[in-house]
Formats: C-alpha cells, structure tokens, sequence
C-alpha cells in the first residue's frame, strides 16, 4: 500500500482504491451476502416485510426436498424429489459434457501444438475463432435447426439410408448435450493447446527413440504435463455447463430440466426471490466445490486456471 | 510420426473444423429459404425476405441499440476499473496480494444466475431502504452492466496485469527524480506502456457483454438485449428473421477475420523479405572483405 502512495502520489492512490473498492465491495461482497441472508428470507406480501412473520429460517432450502417422483437408474427404481433429481442430474451431465470435450479437444490440441505445420497454425487457429464470435444463443440455434425432426440432420440421413424413418434427437437430455459440447469445446481446446505448446518436442522424441508405443507417450508425458491446461478446460467447460441457462432452454425435451432453469422458474415465474436465492446460493456452492476439488485432485492454483 | 497417424490426425482437424463451422453454414444457408420454418430442407427458392422483415423488426433494431449501449458502457467502466484493480495488484505483496487476486479472479467463476440474482436484489433492497422509485434501483440495463462489470473487469484486470510485468518502474522513478507530478507519471509513463492491454481489455470486455445472457436475463426489467431478444424469439414463434440476422452477423466476423489474416500476412512477408535482404547484403559484405 505504501509503495502505491509513493509512486502514485496520494490523490491517485485514492481514486485507485476506490474504484477497487467499488468493484470487491458493491460488486461482489455485498450482493452475495445480500443473496446469502435473503435466501433465509420467507416469501411475504410487501405488507408483511419486516414484520412479525419475516423470520429468518432453512425453509426455502428445504424446498428442494419437496415432491418426490419416482425415478430408475440401472433398472433400480427409488423415489427422490424432484429439485434434487434435477440438481444431480445437472452436475452428472455437466461432467458428461467436460469429458466429451476433452476427448474431442485433446487430439486436436496436440495436432496444433507439436504436428501442424507452424505456417498454417495462425489460419488454423482463426477459423476456429469464428464460432466464438458467434454468440451463444446462435449456436444453440443453429443446432436446433440441425437436430430438427424435419432437419437436416434426419433428411441426409434418410438420403443415404442409414435410418428408414426420422429420428426424434431432441429427447430427454441429449440435445442439450450435444449444444452444451459444441458451445464450450473450444474453452477446453485453447487451454489445452497452450499446455501441450509449452511442452519440449525433445521429450517426446526421446520417448519415441527408446522405443515407447504412442497411447504410452500420451498417457505418462504429454498428459502429465498438460495437466493445469486440463484442470482449467475442464473447471472452464463444468462451470459453463452447469451454469448455462440458454442451451438447456433451447435444446431441453419436455423431460429435461436443468438447475439454473428451476431457479428461473422460482424468480420469473413464481417471483419469490428467496427461494430463487437459496437455490442460487446451492449452484454457486457447487461450483465453489467443484473448483476446489479440481485444484487438488490437479494439485494447481487459482491463477493456473484463471490464464 | 507414423504415417497411418499422421493422416488420421489430419482427417480429424478437417472433421473438427467442418464440426465447428457446418452449423453456422446451415444457420447462414435457411436465411434464405423461402420456408416459414427456419431449415434448410425441404428448398422452397430463394428469397431475401427475412432480411426485409428482419429490418422492419423494430424491437429488433431496439435491442440492437440497447446491446451496444450496454457492450460500451460494460467496456469503459471494466476498462477503468481492471486498470485500477491492476495496477493496486501491482504494487502489494505477500498476504495481501493473494487475498485480493483470489477474490478478483473468483468473480469469473461465479455462474451468471448467481451475479444476476444477487446484483438485482441488493438494488432493490437499497432502493425498498431508501423508500424510493430512483430508475437506479430499479430492474433495467444499467443492473445488468453493473453485474456484468462485476467478473468482466477481472478480465480486463487480468490482460493489464500481464501487460505490467513488462513495465521497468525505474521509469516512474526517474520521472518523479525529474520532477514529474503523479499525475504526469500516471498519464505519460504509465498508461502509454498499458494502452494494448487497456485496447485488448475493452475489445474482450466489449464481446463478452454482447454474448452475456444469464445476468442481462435476471436484471433486464423490461428491456431488450441482442441475446435477449433472440432467445425469445427462438423460444416462441420462430421466423427466419434470426437466421438473416445470424447471416449478417457472421458475415461481418468472416470479414474481420479476412482482414485481420491478410493484415498478417502481409507482416510475414515483410518480415521475409527484410530477412531476404538482410542475407544478400551480408553476402555482399563478405564477397567484397574476400577480394580486399
């Protein structure tokens, strides 16, 4: 601090501060505690805020254990409410799509990286660029329009008679995992990338010469060493997933439902604020454990997966 | 490499890049079906009418507007504030520094519903406090740049940081040695050496506030945004008009990359040749040395 006066001078040194201040504080801090202590909040007429019956208490959380539905997983049949059903299955998909990402960004990373002529790599990495500049809601679109039951994925298929009549691809929750891969791939591709660049080509020539097969180089060099662009891609591509409320909105089935649609429904819907906060408190707990747990099974830090 | 592999991994780049760009193309191409569904099949003709209607679309055009005033009010303010956030990072150590970067870079990952939520509550709450109808503590875009700002600046904050690490304070010191205000240093050491990261950060800043849906969705009120708009109008009767949009928007993308490609290109072969010459004119240097 004191060297900032020193080299600022005082006035500076405020004006920095403050603007600081403003963003960590009225920002950040402040909302979420806001968000934490509404969350205890009951729902009440206007009338009634602040009064007798505005109590603080667990009851919107305990919400989520409200309405249990019947539900199978390998052919075990429980019952589970349904909030929570939602809220596992939102986790499981989300990891679903982190680790279809990898598989489809880790051998395009490496071609990049340690086999692409350095000539073409620059056009290489500009036609990927593209669809990152088109908006979310587009590419979630544009696979609507793919995955169409009268679309075009069904009409080349039924053109070179793979199926004899059209598919329904928009079921349960696979449209929405196919939009979610296709939006985030690239948060997993360029993390990648930027770990594997970094690695000495001589390691892996080494490992070649002494005689070691290919998955092998992978597996105990190439990898290992990508590892903080592993943890960022997959904390970049979880957080995204789970958090997306416009891929899960356009390309859900009747039968999907994803967490941050439940919350919508509970603000815009029911209006009760309250609920909707202790439901957001719940994702934003998820996520808080879902990073932390990535940076010690990776054993990175915050501002490895931060670049 | 083997060259079984080798082919297999080229293979899978060109299905990778066909992956990533084919969708677009099929958006782009039902822009100009004559089809009152958005698809590509069956082929009705040619038409430009959803261009037509989509600028007859006059909610549109708002929420076009309303996107870039949001996008550039979301630039300035996370400009000037990751600037500041940077530069403080900068000049603390140990503890402190840790404390305050973990915090910044933490916004980032907080899910949009969440800075969405919480960012509209707290104003609403101070405005209900206060006891009055001020638009500031009301639901409407000047919340929604507010909580995009909220993980936007970390970003910026980020670039600038990164940008300072190649700054040699002596500069600062010899300035102020000469005589040079705090001011002065600020202006005319300091921030011309930021002014590409300050560029970068408020071209990212500006981008991402466009592509923002989830905090827009929560603090929006009434108003529209590009993104806004555009769900809505997938979720509901959908026309073409999206996909004429989507069109023009890719197109000015395509362009830009052209550009920025060519511009490259360009600097490559400039760079080539000044090599070119750099190797005849020694050449010529040693063939003159040899016959002396």
């Amino acid at each position: 601090m004191g060297d900032l006066a020193r080299r600022y001078g005082p006035g500076l040194t405020t004006i920095i501060l403050l603007l600081v201040a403003f963003w960590l504080i009225m920002l950040v801090i402040v909302p979420n505690l806001t968000l934490l202590e509404q969350s205890f909040r009951p729902y009440l007429p206007v009338v009634d805020v602040g009064g007798p019956k505005d109590t603080y208490s667990f009851s919107n959380y305990l919400k989520v254990f409200n309405g249990e539905i019947e539900t199978s997983v390998l052919g075990i049949t429980f019952h589970i409410p349904v909030h929570v059903k939602t809220f596992l299955l939102t986790i499981w998909y989300s990891m679903v799509v982190t680790v279809a990402c990898f598989l489809l960004a880790y051998p395009l990373a490496y071609f990049m990286a340690k086999v692409v002529n350095p000539k073409t790599l620059p056009t290489l990495l500009l036609l990927l660029f593209v669809p990152l500049w088109v908006s979310e809601v587009l590419r979630a679109f544009a696979w609507w329009i793919i995955l169409a039951l009268k679309g075009p994925l069904n009409w080349i298929l039924l053109g070179i008679g793979v199926i004899d009549k059209p598919v329904r691809w928009i079921v349960g929750y696979d449209g929405v995992v196919v939009g979610l891969v296709y939006t985030y791939v690239l948060f997993m591709l360029f993390p990648l990338y930027n770990a594997v660049s970094s690695l000495d080509t001589n390691q892996i020539e080494a490992a070649e010469d002494l005689g070691a097969p290919w998955w092998k180089i992978h597996w105990r060099i190439v990898m290992p060493h990508a590892k903080p662009g592993i943890a960022s891609g997959s904390v970049m591509v979880f957080m995204l997933s789970a958090g997306s409320l416009l891929v899960p909105s356009i390309l859900g089935s009747t039968t999907s439902q994803w967490f941050t649609q439940t919350i919508d429904q509970w603000f815009k819907d029911a209006l009760d604020w309250n609920t909707a906060s202790a439901y957001a408190f719940l994702l934003l707990v998820l996520c808080t454990v879902f990073v932390t747990v990535a940076m010690k099974l990776f054993k990175v830090r915050l501002s490895d997966i931060a670049k | 490499m083997h060259r079984f592999r080798l082919t297999l991994l080229n293979t899978y780049t060109g299905l990778f890049l066909l992956y990533m760009l084919a969708p677009l193309a099929v958006m782009s191409g039902a822009a100009f079906n004559d089809n009152k569904l958005p698809s590509i099949v069956p082929w009705k003709g040619w038409t430009t009418r959803w261009f037509i209607e989509m600028i007859e679309d006059e909610r549109m055009m708002i929420a076009f507007a309303n996107t870039l005033w949001v996008a550039a009010a979301v630039a300035l303010i996370s400009v000037v504030i990751g600037t500041a956030a940077a530069i403080l990072i900068n000049s603390v150590s140990g503890r402190l520094r840790t404390a305050l970067y973990g915090m910044m870079i933490s916004t980032i990952l907080i899910p949009g519903v969440v800075i969405g939520i919480s960012t509209m509550i707290l104003w609403t709450k101070m405005g209900n406090a206060l006891g009055t109808e001020f638009f500031l503590f009301r639901a409407g875009l000047h919340l929604s740049v507010l909580g995009q700002v909220s993980y936007i600046a970390a970003m910026v904050m980020l670039l600038v940081l990164a940008r300072l690490q190649s700054f040699d304070p002596g500069l600062e010191e010899a300035a102020l040695d000469l005589g040079a205000s705090h001011a002065q240093v600020m202006r005319r050491i300091l921030l011309p050496h930021l002014y590409p990261a300050i560029g970068a950060g408020a071209a990212v800043a500006f981008f991402q506030s466009i592509e923002n849906f989830n905090v827009t969705q929560f603090t929006r009120g009434g108003a529209d945004t590009l993104t806004v708009y555009v769900f809505s109008k997938v979720r509901s009767g959908i026309t073409p008009t999206i996909n004429a949009l989507a069109f023009l928007l890719i197109c000015v993308t395509l362009v830009l990359a052209v550009i920025y490609e060519a511009n490259r290109r360009r600097r490559v072969r400039i760079e080539a040749a000044r090599l070119d010459e750099a190797r005849r004119a020694e050449e010529e240097m040693a063939e003159l040395i040899g016959r002396g």
